[in-house]
């Protein structure tokens, strides 16, 4: 029953999703919107719970064993306290001026500052690795310049510019995208398949 | 160490200097570059223009901080129009650490609606903020039956049925599109379970990173529109009228691409040069 | 601009250098940056969580007397025993529940997206190249991107050896693969550098007014 009941539940549940898609009967669509769209999300938020469970977990045992750059360890929890203590409903809440000063003021320039230095590691790595080494490098090579460039004032090449990048991304890119698509989706429904069916049982862990 | 050995072996730290410096130097000095408009982003344009004064449409926050720079422009000039045109507005942020962001962008859209106009724009009458959910797919396919059903109150906590704009809006049928603002997989969502099960019109506002990837879906018509990146957050300001941070930014952009350039084509001159090295040495 | 603007702007500001510093190299500013930034995200998640699914939709329909909303409240709380090794097994039925919808939902969706809809597209472009208003470079484009697309799945197709006429066929799909990569990385390069774009207006504008 520790392995079969949740195989059991993930069919059924499945297969009902699927022919609900085909049948508007008002019956299918009460299930629907009760069963299928009101009661996950209540399910999941307690898996989401489980990361900040295990990021607390983490964090007092760095703390405890001494482990590298532990003091900051306490960084973490000291941030995650103090949002906390600031959302408390008699501070009102999620909206409330100290969790907005801290989200606008700590969490926010952090976050932007952190996905800004890809900027540099790009041209860093563009330096380093972009080479035309074959002739399919080159080809992604010349394709990269060529949309790099469209929004270049070239003077009386300027719109020649912009109709090749143009041309390049409706073409090329659309039929190579496309392709891409057709293969995930074909990969997503093979692996939902085989979840619901059962052959995929990963995530079922070890007993 | 000659020169062509050099240009293979600069410091990383010389390129992040060059590139900042650049990027600095440029924000300083005053100069324009033209911004030719797309015709994906003339679409979503064309589209909101036509609509009329009390349509409603759903803007779909989906991005956080770490988007912010090629987004925001892009969420405000729509918000812009769609104030000017008395158009409704249903608001959603389905990213988790969207909400408290969503929440200042949509102050700054009324606050300079404000400035610009002398009217005020109401929460509950002109526009709707509901805030997050977890798990997107399935908050998509309940706003398609019933926005009630995963928002029984807005971001504020008042009940959806005391919101005067809500009196007339169920679900995607009472919108005349979805416009997707997102720097995350909420895209692909809204196409396959917006779009896909409940035919709602879509338009999408992406990151460049993603951006390429939309073309087939508008080619096939399940989106009719798509603002890419920063040039198209530049696009749509320059459209409404009011050229802001990515207008500024575009010119920039030029310069920082320029430099990446440079260095692509000093690392393979020098790579060019070592390659040569060795085939004569061999 | 008022005191408490202006020391909450230097300290988002000093924060924001702390991170660049890492360009330099790792150090402690850094690291406090970073760690501060994962304690806060993730306190903010968790009040997220409940103020948006907890009270709206477990603690207020129960107080309003809807009863059966403790099923999914049991059941989600099922899923707390992950965090023990012995009582782990449990947590695989509200799991199960979850996954059985959310993979349900997706196969016909997905299959009309990504598939269904994408060839929808494809043939599209057939019909198109037949219909009056098609240019000379209408019907070029068209049978490119066909080609394209064709190559490009054929590509794909691991199971036969890429010799021959499939082996030609795949090369080509290769090459337009690469035009696709190549237009990503373009795009790829302006999202990045939008970034610190932004960064450096709000270090030069908006905290040291350097207009």
């Amino acid at each position: 029953m520790k392995r079969q009941l949740p195989l059991i539940i993930i069919f059924v549940c499945g297969i009902f999703m699927v022919f609900q898609y085909f049948v508007p009967h008002e019956n299918s669509e009460f299930l629907y919107e009760f069963a299928a769209l009101d009661w996950p999300p209540i399910i999941g938020v307690f898996a989401l719970t489980l990361g900040i469970i295990s990021l607390i977990r983490v964090s007092i045992a760095k703390i405890r064993k001494r482990e590298p750059n532990w003091p900051f360890s306490i960084v973490t929890l000291v941030g995650l306290t103090a949002m906390i203590v600031a959302g408390l409903p008699w501070f009102g809440g999620q909206t409330s001026p100290a969790v907005i000063w801290q989200f606008n003021f700590i969490m926010q320039p952090i976050t932007q500052t952190i996905f800004s230095l890809l900027a540099f590691f790009i041209a860093s790595a563009a330096y380093r690795a972009f080479r035309a080494r074959s002739v399919l490098a080159s080809i992604l090579l010349i394709s990269a310049v060529i949309v790099m460039i469209r929004f270049f004032p070239l003077g009386p090449f300027t719109g020649a510019a912009t109709w090749t990048a143009d041309w390049v991304l409706n073409v090329p890119n659309l039929a190579a995208k496309r392709a891409i698509i057709i293969g995930v989706g074909l990969g997503i429904i093979s692996t939902a398949l085989k979840v619901v069916l059962g052959v995929e049982r990963s995530f079922l862990g070890r007993d | 160490m000659k020169l062509a050995e050099k240009m293979f072996a600069i410091d990383r730290r010389w390129v992040y200097l060059a590139l900042g410096l650049a990027v600095l130097i440029s924000l300083k000095i005053p100069f324009s570059i033209p911004i030719p408009i797309s015709k994906e982003a003339r679409n979503i344009y064309n589209f909101v223009d036509t609509l009329k004064a009390g349509d409603a449409i759903h803007l779909a926050i989906d991005y956080d901080p770490s988007t912010l720079a090629e987004l925001h422009p892009m969420t405000l000039s729509i918000l812009k129009q769609c104030f000017e045109k008395k158009i409704k507005v249903v608001i959603t942020s389905l990213k988790e650490t969207g909400p408290a962001m969503t929440a200042a962008v949509i102050d700054t859209a009324v606050a300079r609606h404000f400035a610009r106009t002398g009217e005020r724009i109401k929460n509950g009458v002109d526009y709707v903020f509901l805030g997050y959910k977890p798990y997107p797919i399935l908050i998509i396919l309940g706003m398609g039956q019933n926005y009630r059903i995963p928002f029984p109150a807005d971001y504020f906590n008042t009940p959806l049925d005391s919101l005067p704009m809500m009196a007339k809006i169920r679900n995607y049928d009472n919108v005349k599109a979805v416009l997707n603002i997102s720097g995350t997989a909420a895209t692909d969502y809204w196409i396959a379970y917006g779009n896909g099960r409940y035919k709602v019109p879509l338009a999408i506002g992406v990151t460049g990173v993603m951006a390429t990837d939309y073309y087939p879906y508008l080619q096939s018509g399940q989106i009719f529109g798509i603002l890419g990146g920063l040039k198209g957050a530049a696009e749509y300001e320059t459209l409404v009228g009011t050229p802001g941070k990515a207008v500024q930014g575009m010119k920039v952009q030029m310069v920082a691409h320029l430099i990446i350039i440079v260095f692509i084509i000093i690392g393979n001159i020098g790579y060019f040069a070592q390659r040569k090295k060795r085939e004569l040495s061999a | 601009m008022d005191w408490s603007t202006t020391i909450a702007t230097t300290v988002a500001a000093l924060l924001t250098l702390a991170v660049f510093s890492f360009l330099y190299k790792d150090n402690p500013f850094y690291k406090f940056a970073e760690h501060l930034m994962v304690g806060v995200s993730a306190g903010y998640w968790l009040l997220i969580l409940a103020y948006t699914v907890v009270l709206p939709k477990i603690i207020t329909p129960l107080k309003a007397g809807k009863w059966y909303y403790i099923i999914p409240t049991i059941l989600g709380m099922l899923m707390w025993a992950r965090l023990t090794r012995k009582w782990s097994w449990i947590s695989r039925y509200p799991l199960a529940f979850y996954i059985g919808v959310s993979t349900g939902v997706a196969i016909p969706l997905e299959m009309k997206a990504k598939i269904i809809e994408q060839l929808n597209g494809s043939v599209d472009l057939v019909t198109t190249m037949y219909s009056a208003q098609a240019g000379g470079m209408t019907i070029v484009n068209n049978i490119l991107i066909l080609v394209g697309i064709i190559a490009g799945l054929i590509y794909f197709f691991f199971s036969k050896a890429h010799t021959g006429a499939t082996g030609g066929i795949a090369k080509f799909g290769i090459g337009v693969l690469m035009i696709g990569f190549g237009a990503s990385f373009g795009f790829t390069v302006m999202a990045r550098v939008s970034l610190l774009i932004e960064r450096l207006q709000f270090l030069l504008f908006d905290w040291l007014r350097w207009y």
